[in-house]
Parts: C-alpha cells; sequence; structure tokens
C-alpha cells in the first residue's frame, strides 16, 4: 500500500464516487480484498492494472450491477450497496456506463439506441428527435448514421454510439470499461481524444478500466494500480511514470512481478 | 441436485418479478404486440403441420390397427377426443418449446453475454419487464389459441383419412366427433397449455438471463431449455389430466 490515499487531492471537494473496502469474491475465490478508492468531481480516474486484476468488477459495483460482498459504495453520498433496482435507477441516470464491446442493442438502430435511456427517462419525442444529432455530434458522428443498424458499423463507430448513449440523459460521471481494447491505434488515440474532449466539454467526471498504459497516460489525471485485490498505487500520471512501486514498475515495463499472480 | 434447487429458488423469484412488473405501467403494448407476433403467428405453419398429420395418423392408425373391435365407425370420435384432450395441446407445446423457447432462450442469452442485459440495467430498464414481460405474455396468449388451432386442423386431418381412405361420409364423421367431444374436453385440453406457456417461457427467460461463458454458453443453454420445457410439460401434463378428471367426474353434468 505504498501511495495509497496518501496523494494530496486536486482540489478539496467531496469525492463524487467513493469505494471503501470493498470486497468481492466469486465462486469462493476473492478478486476484491479491499478497494479504497475516492474519485473526485471533473477528475479522470484511470484504474489500471492486468488481465483478471478485478478492474471491470470494481467498475461494475459503482453502478450497482454488482454488490459488494463487503464495504460501501457512494455515489454523490448515496450507498449504492444498499439500494434495490429501482432505487438504482436515479444513481444510474447520474452515471454513464460505456461497455467493452458497446453493448449496443442489436434489435435497434443507432436513434433508438441513444433514445433507449431518454424514453426510460420519460423524454417525449420531439425532445429526443432534437438530442440524438446532438449527442452524435458530441461524439464526432454525422447524424445521419442514426439510421443504421449497429452490425452496420465498425468497431470505433460503435464505441462512438454507445458513448452517445451513455451521455444523452447529461450524467455527471462516465464509466469506461476498457474503451481502447480491440481497436486499432488510430482509433484507439481518437477514442483516447475522445474521452479527454468529454470531459472538457461536458465537465463530467470519469473512470476509465484499461490494461493499455498508453492510454491510461493520455487520458488520466490520476492513476489507480489496481493488484492482488487492492489499489496498490495511487497518484497523479506524473507520479506514476516516476513511480519507485516496484510492481507498477513492473506493470509498465511489461516485465513479469511475484504478486501478479494475485493480479 | 444443488442445482436443480437454486434453478427452482431462481425462477420463482424470477416469476415473482415478472408478476410484479406485468401490472406495472407503463405497459409495453408493442412489444407485446411484437411478441405475440413472432412467438405465435410465425409458429402457425409449423403447429398446424404437425396437427394435420398426427390426426391423419390417428385416423389411419384406428381405422386400420383397431378394425377387428369395430373401430372403425368411430374413427372420428377417436381422433377428436384425443386430439382435442391430449395430442393438441402437448405436441403444440413440444413445437412451441422447440420453435420458441430455444429461440428466446439463444436470444437473450446472447444478450447476457454481450453485456446488453447489463446495458439495460445501466440505463435505467429492467429486463424483466423489458424482456420478460412481453415474451410470457404473449406464450400465455399464443398457445391456448395455437392450440384451439391445431385441434381443429387435427381433427381435419382425421376427416381426410375418414373420407378419402375409410369412404364414410363427412357427416357421418362429424356426427361421431360431436356425439363424444364435450366441451369440457376442449376446456381441459386448452386449459393445460395455459400452464404450458409458464414452464416454456419461465424456462427459457430463465436460462437466457443465466448464460454464461460465450457461444458455448447459449448453446448449452438453449439445449437446455428445449430438453427442461419438454419435460416439464410431459410430467406436468399427467398430473394437470389427473387434477382436470377429478374435476370433471367431480363437477360433471350437463356442460361436462
Amino acid at each position: 500500500m505504498s501511495a495509497a490515499g496518501s496523494t494530496p487531492a486536486p482540489g478539496a471537494a467531496k469525492p463524487l464516487i467513493c469505494l471503501s473496502g470493498v470486497e468481492k469474491a466469486f465462486a469462493g475465490r476473492p478478486v476484491l480484498r479491499g478497494v479504497d478508492l475516492d474519485v473526485l468531481p471533473g477528475e479522470t480516474m484511470v484504474i489500471l492494472g492486468g488481465s483478471g486484476s478485478g478492474k471491470s468488477v470494481t467498475l461494475r459495483h459503482i453502478v450497482g450491477l454488482l454488490k459488494p460482498d463487503r464495504g460501501v459504495v457512494r455515489v454523490d453520498g448515496e450507498p449504492v450497496q444498499d439500494l434495490d433496482e429501482d432505487e438504482l435507477i436515479p444513481v444510474r441516470r447520474k452515471v454513464g456506463f460505456l461497455f467493452q464491446g458497446g453493448a449496443l442493442f442489436d434489435s435497434m438502430d443507432v436513434f433508438d439506441n441513444i433514445a433507449f435511456p431518454l424514453r426510460e427517462a420519460g423524454w417525449d419525442e420531439e425532445r429526443i428527435a432534437a438530442r440524438v444529432p446532438e449527442v452524435l455530434r458530441l461524439v464526432d458522428l454525422e447524424p445521419d448514421v442514426a439510421r443504421q443498424m449497429p452490425d452496420a458499423l465498425s468497431g470505433g463507430m460503435r464505441k462512438r454510439v454507445a458513448l452517445a448513449r451513455a451521455i444523452a440523459v447529461n450524467p455527471q460521471a462516465i464509466l469506461y470499461d476498457e474503451p481502447t481494447t480491440g481497436l486499432d491505434p488510430v482509433t484507439s488515440t481518437t477514442i483516447n481524444e475522445l474521452i479527454r474532449s468529454m470531459q472538457r466539454r461536458l465537465g463530467v467526471t470519469s473512470v476509465v478500466v484499461t490494461h493499455d498504459i498508453d492510454s491510461a497516460f493520455k487520458v488520466g489525471d490520476r492513476i489507480a494500480f489496481l493488484c492482488g485485490g487492492r489499489i496498490a498505487f495511487l497518484g497523479t500520471v506524473a507520479e506514476a511514470r516516476t513511480t519507485t512501486d516496484a510492481r507498477l514498475r513492473a506493470f509498465l515495463e511489461g516485465r513479469p512481478h511475484e504478486e501478479f499472480g494475485t493480479c | 441436485m444443488n442445482r436443480l434447487l437454486r434453478a427452482f429458488g431462481k425462477t420463482t423469484l424470477l416469476t415473482w418479478d415478472m408478476l410484479r412488473f406485468a401490472f406495472r405501467r407503463p405497459f409495453e403494448g408493442l412489444a407485446l404486440l411484437e411478441q405475440m407476433f413472432r412467438l405465435g403467428v410465425r409458429s402457425l405453419p409449423l403447429v398446424g403441420l404437425t396437427a394435420v398429420f398426427t390426426g391423419a395418423v390417428m385416423a389411419l392408425q384406428v381405422s386400420y390397427t383397431l378394425a377387428a373391435y369395430g373401430a372403425r365407425l368411430y374413427v372420428g370420435s377417436f381422433v377428436s377426443v384425443a386430439i382435442v384432450k391430449e395430442l393438441g395441446p402437448v405436441l403444440t407445446a413440444v413445437m412451441i418449446a422447440a420453435r420458441v423457447g430455444a429461440g428466446i432462450t439463444a436470444e437473450l442469452g446472447s444478450m447476457a453475454v454481450t453485456e446488453q442485459i447489463d446495458a439495460l440495467r445501466a440505463l435505467g430498464a429492467s429486463p424483466v419487464k423489458k424482456l420478460v414481460v412481453p415474451r410470457m405474455l404473449a406464450l400465455i396468449i399464443m398457445l391456448p389459441l395455437l392450440t384451439i388451432l391445431a385441434d381443429s386442423l387435427g381433427v381435419l386431418g382425421g376427416l381426410y383419412i375418414a373420407v378419402a381412405e375409410i369412404g364414410q361420409s363427412s357427416e357421418y364423421y362429424w356426427s361421431k366427433v360431436r356425439e363424444f367431444l364435450t366441451i369440457g374436453d376442449v376446456v381441459s385440453g386448452t386449459g393445460k397449455t395455459l400452464f404450458f406457456a409458464y414452464f416454456i417461457g419461465i424456462i427459457a427467460c430463465f436460462n437466457g438471463l443465466e448464460v454464461r461463458g460465450g457461444a458455448t454458453g447459449v448453446g448449452r443453454a438453449t439445449t437446455n431449455t428445449v430438453v427442461a420445457a419438454s419435460i416439464a410439460i410431459f410430467i406436468s401434463n399427467f398430473f394437470l389430466a389427473k387434477l382436470f378428471l377429478f374435476l370433471q367426474t367431480s363437477f360433471g353434468g350437463g356442460l361436462w
């Protein structure tokens, strides 16, 4: 626990997302062993870690897609772990989630995909018809893709549409699950830029889960390194680059480390 | 055994959720109509074909195999009672379990492995309300209707054999149908399908939503749906038959 919690927070604002002592096991195998993490309003927090380290599991806890075995998850002060599916709806409107493969509904075209959360939130069709092209432009897509079906889109476009769907209801925070995995380097770069531009243009808080070090340094304000089911390092991007933490150094340089077995 | 008990527990919970959401506004009318069309109307050819040939083969067997017992005169009675009470409901349900149950599990399962189910939840919607309720309601509405259609076509299949192969007049065939078949037979036969529809729907939806492990998982779950739903249909059919026979004998009378 070299630097967890020791980094001075940028600004002294109340955290928007707060995990403390989160533990989670699947079929008796512990994945998270006490994760503590505060995400401040407006910052981009990158959760870095190897495959199977529990990054995505951590992210899913924030919107209540998974419930912790022990510990507390708070979003804007609300204790997410105690809420049922109905009570979670307001929390989920505050926090957009970009799934790894986009998770677009393949029975609906792009327009209906983006309109889905708006209809659920009770918007009328007139406002929806105005909002969909607006968010498509925010993710640098032309409004004429609205009538295409998801399976006609490239991987990068699908991610953009999924992002447009996630930001449609104006969330305060966006969670990105492996946003650049499976994309070519050029598309990855544009997605990284998009993540930054979301933060700039919408002022949203972002949590990005990735094992892509390049992407982590490009988009992050702070980096949390998940290893052995805990946050092994927490610090700014500059601090991460010059870290002396043996595990993070090994990860950044692509060397194996004895503790990665538990990651 | 442990897994079976857990599956029972979870399907009970899913049933409860389904009932809760079925009566909650807004009512997903469009989704229900779409499912009624996809699950019901699109199954017409399959169900119809099965029924016609089953009725025909029943008539054939009755008139030749049971000819020694003088059964040939009663082809209409045999065929109509067997079709309406047992073969129509059970065969229709099994065909729907294979066509529709497998389809539901494969669809929901693919949605689960591509995180679309999680996406529904993350976007503030309920997978039970959006996916399970319309499919369950569509099945519960359409299966009895399909069964009534199958019954009619099955009896017509028998009529064709009676007229074309045995040389009966169609009036005679119909008189034998009317002589033996009662409203009670139709009610008990069709009533069973409400239960079959529930079993097919809940097993298919549950297996679909619970899929883990990619394409293999979808394949396994789909097979499991067809097997489990068919078993549920055959076993429950026996007990439902007993129940309806008990009702018919206890509260018999004109109508029954």
